[in-house]
């Protein structure tokens, strides 16, 4: 049996040789031996992924831990190096972060927050996790962030699109990559405008939870500023299949564009269900009817088949930028695993990378020296280009994508072409923007634990 | 002792040995050893124990005994769960008047769906009791979402100041005994071991040791007869002049306050409440954990509870590269070869894993986890025929 | 007016999924006393029968295009399907296009024996033990069978269409003489209709007018009596079981071009599927056939955003509301049988 990788604390390590036979019972309580939580003393350093394993996000939450490994192989040396040779900062070395090799445990959040939290509280009590990343929706993200929050480690977001994670329910300890609603909104409508015209009548179906209703209020303020009338907006249940008595309706309305603020397997139901009802041969007020779907997920639109053509869309990131990091991450990530990654694997290993970057820039694990180091730090040469970490509310700030389903595809993975980078200073805000929280929302100071 | 039989007291005093020495017994495996992957003895693993477990002894006074069958038990842990969680934004960090709050809010809506739902038994009365969890779960989802917090739930803010207590401005609130962070732990150090001994732990155990004393007075009270005659044969009870409605409905609003009490520690030990914690995969996960454990016997929901705990925490966390470690010395293509065998019932596989125990256990022992253990016992014990150990009627095998 | 009749086409359609999945559960309910947590496990291994036969018909081998190149730059891969080979493409993309309903034919044979094996293999013994037992072994099963079938597709919805020739959708509305598009409906929404009114009809025919059929009732009425007059009503039971398992898989083959099929959709549908039977009435095939339609139709009503102006949420809860106010007005469901499941 080889030494293990996933011991609890390196100082056991050191200490299991002395103290082996002699059992010499050395008491004391966690406070007073670390300057932080989980201080690494050994020369290893553990970071936790936690991905939806089981469920309805299974898929996505393996492509993240495929991204996740192989930021770590990045991180320790190993393979191409993928965006650190792109990466504006160049503090990485490739020899772990601050000297030590990075090791990491995975988890499961199952998608629900008390599954996630458990998993991630695992992590930092059992495996002495220093920093906790991942997750593949909104409700598990600040759930998990405000448990990082109170245990006094870092927290990465990975997939999460709601307003809140860095709106209101924004903490110091916690940071998101990802877009956000509001960007959606803000980079669709003019794409949406110019495409369909400012005289549109739009029908909101809106999943009826928490990412519905910021979703719905940013893309419904958007596109109401450019013109554009809200007939109606209905809520449907998160755990509806069948979408069709709350498609049949909207003819009726006299709208002329259908909104799907749905996600994950509702997107994929309700588009597809949408387009059998033969919609989008439909006229209406003289126009084309037409269907959007604010987020999209490449993964998912995959189960919504022919469907996603022509359907317009936005996105974090996808593999076919042509900037160097975007070119570099794509070529490391499909020699490895043979197929291209999603927005989902891009965000979760550059949140890895800006980790490790943050630490190696602070010299310190010490979250709120890690956290002062990711504050308003700007880089580029990860994907989006120029990007900004804003320091008021701990979201990162950069070009948004507004993608369609194409029409051609020409392998499975080619799902989605990008119809316009927008510019970040389109979908740039206040930080005490209304549908950020208000003056309200506040980061709080940061917790180093211990 | 204490107003147990002597063999009832027997099996109080190994349970309060086994709850109190927990932390020494999960974890068995020194830390830098491959095998400290199986290692529970971590604060959270062990709080999630003995909740489940009260959670399930709650469960198995009304399923065990009368064996009224509620599928939707995980809406009073949830209501209990955001009692306890207003309670301490509102009113007082302390946990005590917080798992009170969750008791008494679990207790009443306990009252009032028992008293509809109760009106019908057998599968009629599973539905009923699972349409109540269910629209209380979508109620919390969507439109309760000003009280619930909807999809993220309830967390404790820097926003929140509660009536009796000192914060600093921007601090957040933690829950604590009197002052004592529930998080607080001490941890000891023995050569490789390394022990946690963590307060919430201690008072969740506490918690949990006197709701199974309370159970077991409740099995062999009157009241405890009461029921079981409910179950056997509520028909002949009712012609010898007794009710079994009210007795029932006590049983179910016990059974109640005990999902309460359990989602009040959750919040104690960990403040945060989301709706998911009433969805009916999780009233499912309670009536799994009884019947894996065992129906109707003392012990046995608080081991199923400890079961599928354990699996969902730590087999869910095994993934590829640990398997590789751990085959490591073997050759190459052996080692590449067991990893392959073993990886679709490990880590994102966990599931599987927990189904196929379901179906292990219930076809060769049909009395669950608790007869397995009766089987060992009497195997140790020579063989010597001996049905009389545990009050349970036991079942035999249908073939 | 329109809005009416659209959700009460709506209604149909839905009441037709349900009734087909709560017919097959209680007929193991009525025939074997059973509660069978893997009913929902048998919809969805019925919904991937369809993807299953739709792989076997894209089965190919790859060449290299150097005109082509994929997404790192290399030659790329295009799969040429055999079905091209064997009947030239247009015939061949033609039966590719046809794969679901070509799968019923596949489901049919496949899903009895996933029944017989289901019934002879683990339910047989579990006829005389508790339900709470009958609960955790099924629940197991459907754990197991979701997982397997995760392991070989995936958590990914999988789409499959439906022929090209029944896309779009029916104008009612103009047959009706209304204005146009007003009731519009998709052309398989109205097959799955129609299939389901066949198999529900076919099944009340098969046990109504056959000779199995009637042995079958006097068993559900009577198991005991039976056995004593020298009917091997064992036999009878696990040919049921089968036949079952394939309406649940029917069902779920028809299902797949509405929604695409993913391994955890059985639990989506299966507390559903147990409220409509119940509130049917536990024993009752017509009551389950009755019960499923009627909530459907509700269910569409209830989602009508005239109605959720005046009382939000109703979409979320009415199934519930309905299954408890209808078991609290009549306490054996619609049409439920005295005594079944009832202790």
């Amino acid at each position: 049996m080889s030494k293990s990788n996933f011991t609890r604390r390196g100082l056991l390590k050191t200490s299991a040789v002395t103290g082996a036979g002699l059992a010499l019972p050395t008491i004391f309580t966690a406070q007073s031996a670390h300057a932080f939580t989980n201080e690494p003393t050994g020369g290893t350093v553990t970071l936790g992924f936690n991905v939806p394993q089981t469920g309805p996000y299974a898929d996505e939450g393996a492509d993240e831990l495929r991204a996740y490994q192989l930021a770590v192989e990045h991180l320790n040396g190993g393979g191409d190096g993928g965006m650190m040779n792109t990466f504006s900062s160049k503090a990485l070395q490739g020899n772990g972060i601050l000297g030590k090799k990075v090791e990491f445990v995975t988890g499961d959040t199952q998608t629900k927050s008390d599954a996630a939290r458990a998993s991630a509280k695992s992590m930092i009590e059992k495996d002495g996790a220093i920093m906790i990343t991942g997750g593949s929706s909104s409700g598990v993200a600040v759930a998990v962030q405000a448990l990082c929050q109170e245990a006094g480690v870092i927290f990465m977001a990975g997939l999460t699109h709601s307003n809140d994670t860095t709106g209101k329910d924004r903490k110091a300890n916690g940071f998101r990559h990802f877009f956000n609603s509001y960007m959606s909104g803000a980079a669709l409508a003019p794409v949406l405008a110019n495409a369909y015209g400012k005289d549109r009548k739009a029908y909101h179906l809106t999943a009826d939870y928490n990412w519905g209703y910021t979703t719905e209020e940013a893309v419904k303020a958007s596109t109401e500023a450019m013109g554009w009338e809200t007939v109606a907006t209905v809520k449907t249940p998160l755990t509806q299949t069948d979408f069709s008595s709350y498609i049949a309706p909207v003819l009726q309305s006299g709208a002329d564009t259908l909104v799907l603020n749905h996600y994950g397997g509702n997107m994929v139901n309700s588009l597809t269900n949408a387009v059998q009802f033969g919609l989008r041969d439909k006229q209406v007020n003289g126009k084309d009817f037409q269907i959007i779907v604010p987020l999209y997920s490449r993964l998912m639109a995959k189960g919504a088949g022919a469907n996603v053509k022509g359907i317009f869309g936005s996105a974090n990131w996808h593999w076919s930028l042509t900037d160097e990091g975007s070119k570099a991450f794509v070529k490391s990530f499909g020699t490895k695993y043979g197929f291209p990654p999603s927005q989902a694997a891009h965000t979760t290993y550059v949140q890895t990378l800006l980790y490790a970057d943050a630490c190696e820039r602070a010299g310190s694990f010490a979250p709120c020296a890690v956290a002062e180091a990711l504050e308003d730090f700007e880089f580029d040469g990860l994907g989006n280009g120029k990007t900004l970490y804003r320091g008021a509310d701990h979201q990162c700030f950069k070009d948004v994508l507004v993608v369609k389903g194409k029409e051609n595809p020409t392998s499975e993975f080619d799902l989605l072409e990008i119809v316009e980078v927008t510019p970040v200073e389109q979908v740039t805000y206040a930080p005490d923007h209304p549908q950020m929280g208000g003056a309200e929302a506040t980061l709080g100071s940061c917790n180093n634990g211990a | 002792m204490l107003g147990l039989e002597k063999k009832d007291f027997q099996l109080l005093l190994v349970v309060a040995g086994l709850t109190l020495l927990a932390p020494f017994i999960l974890n068995p495996f020194p830390e830098s050893s491959g095998m400290a992957q199986f290692n529970a003895g971590y604060p959270d693993l062990m709080q999630r124990f003995v909740i489940f477990g009260i959670f399930a002894i709650g469960f198995n006074i009304l399923f065990g005994l009368t064996g009224y069958l509620s599928f939707g038990h995980a809406a009073f842990l949830g209501i209990g769960s955001y009692g306890a969680i207003w309670m301490m934004k509102l009113i007082s960090l302390n946990v005590i008047p917080a798992i009170f709050m969750a008791i008494i809010v679990a207790g009443i809506f306990a009252l009032a769906v028992g008293f509809i739902t109760l009106r019908r038994s057998g599968i009629y009365f599973s539905i009923l009791t699972l349409a109540f969890a269910q629209m209380s779960y979508a109620l919390a989802y969507s439109v309760l979402t000003p009280i619930t917090g909807g999809e993220t739930g309830l967390q404790i803010k820097s926003s929140d100041s509660p009536l009796f207590s000192n914060l600093e401005e921007g601090e957040i609130g933690r829950a604590n005994l009197f002052g004592m962070d529930m998080r607080a732990s001490f941890e000891l150090n023995i050569g490789d071991w390394l022990f946690t001994f963590n307060a919430g732990y201690y008072i969740a155990a506490i918690a949990m040791l006197a709701s199974f004393y309370l159970a077991i007075r409740i099995f062999r009270s009157p009241f405890g007869m009461m029921l079981r005659a409910i179950k056997s044969n509520q028909t002949r009870m009712s012609y010898t002049g007794l009710n079994p409605r009210p007795h029932t409905l006590a049983a179910f609003v016990i059974s109640g306050m005990y999902a309460g009490l359990a989602g009040g520690l959750m919040v104690a030990m960990d403040t945060q409440v989301g709706p998911e914690r009433m969805f009916w995969t999780a009233s499912g996960e309670v009536v799994l954990m009884t019947i894996l454990g065992g129906v109707g016997t003392l012990i046995g929901p608080v081991l199923g509870a400890g079961a599928i705990k354990y699996m969902e925490n730590i087999l869910s966390k095994i993934n590829k590269d640990v398997l590789h470690e751990w085959f490591a010395f073997l050759p190459d293509g052996l080692e590449d070869l067991l990893v392959t065998i073993i990886y679709p019932f490990i880590g994102k596989g966990w599931h599987l894993t927990l189904g196929i125990l379901f179906m292990l256990v219930v076809i060769y022992l049909p009395g669950g986890l608790v007869e397995g253990g009766q089987r060992i016992a009497r195997a140790l014990r020579g063989k010597k025929a001996n049905d009389e150990d545990g009050p349970k009627a036991s079942t035999e095998p249908a073939e | 007016m329109e809005a009416i009749i659209l959700q009460i086409l709506n209604g149909l359609d839905k009441g037709s999924a349900y009734a087909l999945i709560a017919l097959g559960l209680t007929l193991i309910f009525g025939t074997l006393g059973v509660v069978n947590f893997a009913h929902g496990a048998l919809f969805m291994i019925g919904a991937f029968c369809a993807v299953t036969l739709s792989r076997i018909l894209t089965l190919s081998h790859t060449i290299i295009d150097e005109t082509k190149t994929d997404f790192l730059g290399n030659p790329a891969k295009v799969e040429v399907p055999y079905v091209h080979d064997i009947f030239g493409v247009a015939t061949g993309d033609a039966i590719i296009d046809w794969a679901v309903p070509l799968s019923i034919l596949f489901a049919v044979p496949v899903m009895m024996a996933v029944g017989y094996i289901m019934e002879r293999g683990l339910i047989k013994h579990f006829y005389t033990r508790p339900h709470a037992d009958q609960i955790l072994v099924t629940f197991g099963l459907a754990i197991v069978l979701q997982e397997v079938i995760k392991y070989f597709y995936g958590a990914n919805p999988i789409p499959t269409p439906a022929p090209q020739a029944f896309t779009g959708s029916f104008d009612f509305g103009a047959a009706l003489g209304f204005d146009p598009n007003l009731i519009i409906y998709p052309y398989w929404r109205i097959i799955y209709f129609v299939f389901a009114a066949v198999i529900i009809g076919a099944v009340f025919a098969f046990l109504q007018y056959t000779t199995f059929g009637m042995v079958v009732r006097a068993g559900m009425a009577d198991r005991e009596t039976v056995g004593l007059l020298g009917i091997n009503i064992d036999r009878r039971f696990t040919i049921m079981f089968g036949l079952a398992a394939a309406v649940a898989g029917l069902a779920g083959v028809m299902y797949t071009p509405i929604n695409s099929p993913n391994y955890h959709m059985g639990m989506d549908f299966l507390v559903l599927s147990f409220v409509v039977v119940v509130v049917g009435g536990m024993g009752s095939l017509p009551g389950a056939v009755l019960a499923g339609f009627m909530l459907g139709i509700l269910e569409s009503f209830a989602s009508m955003r005239e109605v959720l102006a005046i009382l939000p949420g109703l979409n979320q809860i009415i199934i519930y509301l309905v299954a408890i106010l209808i078991l609290l007005t009549r306490p054996r469901g619609l049409m439920g049988r005295k005594g079944v499941m009832e202790d």
